[in-house]
């Protein structure tokens, strides 16, 4: 059990073209396509070095999906950030005006409590974006240091850890989550632990099968011969080289993450009223679906557009970092 | 060949172990004294000494966590699963009952999964930037990125509650919570009213396989099309239909068959939510609702057959690549 498309499987995003971030390739022939992009370019040394990334920018610009994509999360991001600016209400005041419609006074309408749903939909972005974004940076650390380590040591180390991955898959992913959490309580610093705990089996997995080639380049051994320490020949000179599969697969699980975010929250084990969460949110409106659907609309919106802005940036990224993929 | 297997198979083996020891010493880690639990008290009435003293004497809580852990590994390797804290019923009673429901369910999911996944793939790859085509991408992004709890609702709202506002002809409206009749012939088939309740699970657990498939279908059919041997084909004067499915089809297929076999980690996940929506009395309702009451036997005895099911799985995935492709056997030996 050693191939990438499994791992990122394995993370349960519930549908994203994550299996095709290093592609079914490394399945049937290890070792021949599944390296980066970075591998011909040899090592970029300035002042050309921005080229390429200009190069990924331009290609990234021309892509009108993820553009889109990158717009709707610039947005998110500013009504995260200007949560208390952008709602007129208190998202957490209760009143007698229970689940009123969307009208001029109350945009989206009020919830179940008489709370203001347009407010609570605002600050909900906030533990979102916070849940997923923090959830794929541990997910990444974790991820790319574990998997550096395995394929640039190789030996002991690489099998104690690929023993840990391959335990870790044996769940499925939700389950797993769900047993954690049971155990540790839920709440929102909870869910982003336990996500980013169990993100980074396909980051590894990934970074680990290019490092095992990339250690094979001449310059790997060129950095050596001039002395530099392992540390270093690792983190500046074969990172940068293999980063590219990690970048879009992180982009990726920011997604991802919203919608585990979302399931846990909804089962009842992922964060706690009264913290609004659109998961949570979805599951008080489920029980008013006849008299009151914009209850399980609105926020059932809001997570599906979230999480499709992450995968069309995701595609968006991995188009413009990897040409030769398209 | 056998000798593949054998090692393929041996490999399983401490990964299982270690899976479900890791989750068994997880749950020693629970907050709250499952004694609490037992009694019924919900940890806010007191247990008397006595009660507490008979529970723990029952279910063996008294002892030591590695006599209760040998304790475990035994009962499980001979078949007995334990006994549910809540109901006080035998766990592997649960898992027979809810297994047989889960399975109807995920059978009628991988088959919509297979059939529309790969008939939607096919048609776009092979007439590539058509109407159809735009429709599976765009279709098959939307509901990757559609959370499956939100999905079930939805549906529910149009086939529920819509269709019973605006008079929808009767056969139209479909029930929205439960199992129904509960009547199967040979075992999978729905009798009578029963695909009424079948429907709208089953389409909203196959949504997010049946959009993978689609995507997978589309990329290895796109690939094959462009191969030698079919534009041999075209020479030869073979119908276009026999070209598609004959040469091309068959040969996209070896992935995107691999693929529905790892897929069970998606469905297993997508079917506790689910079941949870639409009521369901399968192992993922179960599992939800085990949890939350933390009946520990339960949960274990459920995600047990979860991780043996999704492991085996995993190994038939593997032993048939190795089939398909001698080189991935070489690679094993070589210990890769």
């Amino acid at each position: 059990m050693s191939d990438p498309e499994r791992a990122q499987h394995g993370a349960g995003f519930q549908g994203t073209p994550g299996g095709s971030v290093s592609g079914g390739v490394d399945l049937l022939d290890p070792g021949v396509e599944a390296g980066p992009l970075g591998l011909s370019e040899t090592l970029t040394i300035a002042p050309g070095g921005n080229t390429m990334r200009r190069d990924a920018w331009r290609r990234f610009r021309k892509n009108k999906l993820a553009m889109v994509g990158l717009v709707v999360i610039i947005l998110l991001v500013i009504a995260a950030v200007f949560a208390p600016l952008i709602a007129r209400y208190d998202p957490y005041q209760l009143s007698s005006d229970l689940r009123k419609p969307p009208s001029g006074e109350h945009w989206f309408g009020t919830d179940t409590v008489g709370r203001d749903l347009f407010a609570r939909m605002v600050y909900g972005a906030r533990v979102s974006l916070t849940v997923g974004i923090f959830a794929a940076l541990i997910a990444t650390v974790i991820g790319v240091i574990f998997g550096a380590l395995a394929g640039f040591y190789g030996g002991f180390l690489d099998a104690v850890i690929m023993r840990i991955t391959d335990i870790l898959l044996a769940f499925p992913y939700i389950v797993l989550a769900i047993a954690i959490i049971t155990v540790i309580g839920p709440g929102q610093a909870t869910v982003i632990l336990v996500l980013g705990l169990l993100g980074w089996l396909a980051i590894a997995r990934v970074l680990r099968s290019s490092f095992l080639q990339i250690k094979q380049m001449e310059y790997v051994e060129a950095a050596r011969a001039v002395g530099a320490s392992n540390r270093r020949i690792m983190f500046k000179h074969m990172l940068p080289n293999a980063i590219q599969p990690v970048i879009v697969y992180s982009t990726l699980f920011v997604g991802s993450a919203v919608l585990s975010e979302a399931a846990l929250s909804f089962l009842g084990i992922g964060i706690n009223e009264p913290t609004p969460a659109w998961g949570l949110m979805v599951n008080q409106g489920r029980k008013f679906l006849t008299t009151a659907p914009h209850l399980l609309i609105i926020p059932g919106s809001a997570i599906f557009v979230m999480v499709l802005a992450f995968l069309f940036v995701g595609d968006g990224l991995r188009d413009a970092l990897d040409p030769k993929l398209k | 060949m056998g000798g593949f297997v054998l090692r393929r198979v041996l490999v399983t083996i401490p990964v299982v172990f270690c899976a479900l020891s890791l989750l068994f010493l997880l749950f020693f880690l629970v907050p709250g004294d499952p004694v609490d639990t037992l009694a019924g008290g919900g940890g806010q009435r007191a247990v008397s000494q006595s009660v507490r003293n008979n529970i723990e004497e029952k279910y063996g809580l008294n002892k030591p966590v590695a006599n209760q852990f040998v304790g475990y590994w035994g009962r499980t390797l001979t078949g007995d699963l334990g006994t549910s804290y809540k109901t006080n019923t035998s766990v592997n009673d649960t898992v027979k009952r809810t297994l047989v429901a889960s399975a109807r369910l995920a059978f009628w999911a991988i088959c919509i999964e297979v059939l529309i996944g790969i008939s939607a793939g096919v048609l776009s790859a092979v007439k590539r930037y058509s109407f159809m085509d735009g429709l599976t991408t765009i279709s098959t992004a939307a509901i990757s990125a559609l959370p499956v709890f939100v999905l079930g609702y939805l549906l529910q709202l149009v086939f529920g509650v819509y269709g019973g506002q605006h008079d929808w002809p009767q056969w139209a409206r479909l029930p929205v919570q439960g199992i129904g009749p509960d009547t199967w012939t040979l075992g999978v088939i729905p009798t009578g009213d029963q695909w009424r309740y079948l429907i709208l699970p089953a389409f909203t657990l196959a949504s997010v396989s049946t959009a993978l498939v689609a995507r997978l279908t589309r990329g290895t059919m796109l690939e094959v099309v462009r191969a030698d041997y079919m534009r041999t084909a075209r020479a030869k004067g073979l119908l276009e239909r026999h070209v598609v499915l004959r040469h091309g089809l068959r040969n996209a297929m070896i992935p995107v068959i691999t693929y529905i076999g790892i897929d069970f980690a998606t469905l297993m996940g997508s079917a506790i939510v689910t079941e949870t929506v639409f009521n369901w009395p399968g192992m993922g309702s179960r599992l939800a609702e085990a949890i939350s009451a933390q009946d520990v036997p339960v949960v274990l005895g459920i995600t047990l057959v979860i991780v043996v099911l999704y492991v085996t799985a995993n190994l038939l995935v593997d032993l048939s690549y190795g089939w398909f492709d001698p080189r991935i056997r070489t690679s094993v030996r070589e210990g890769r």
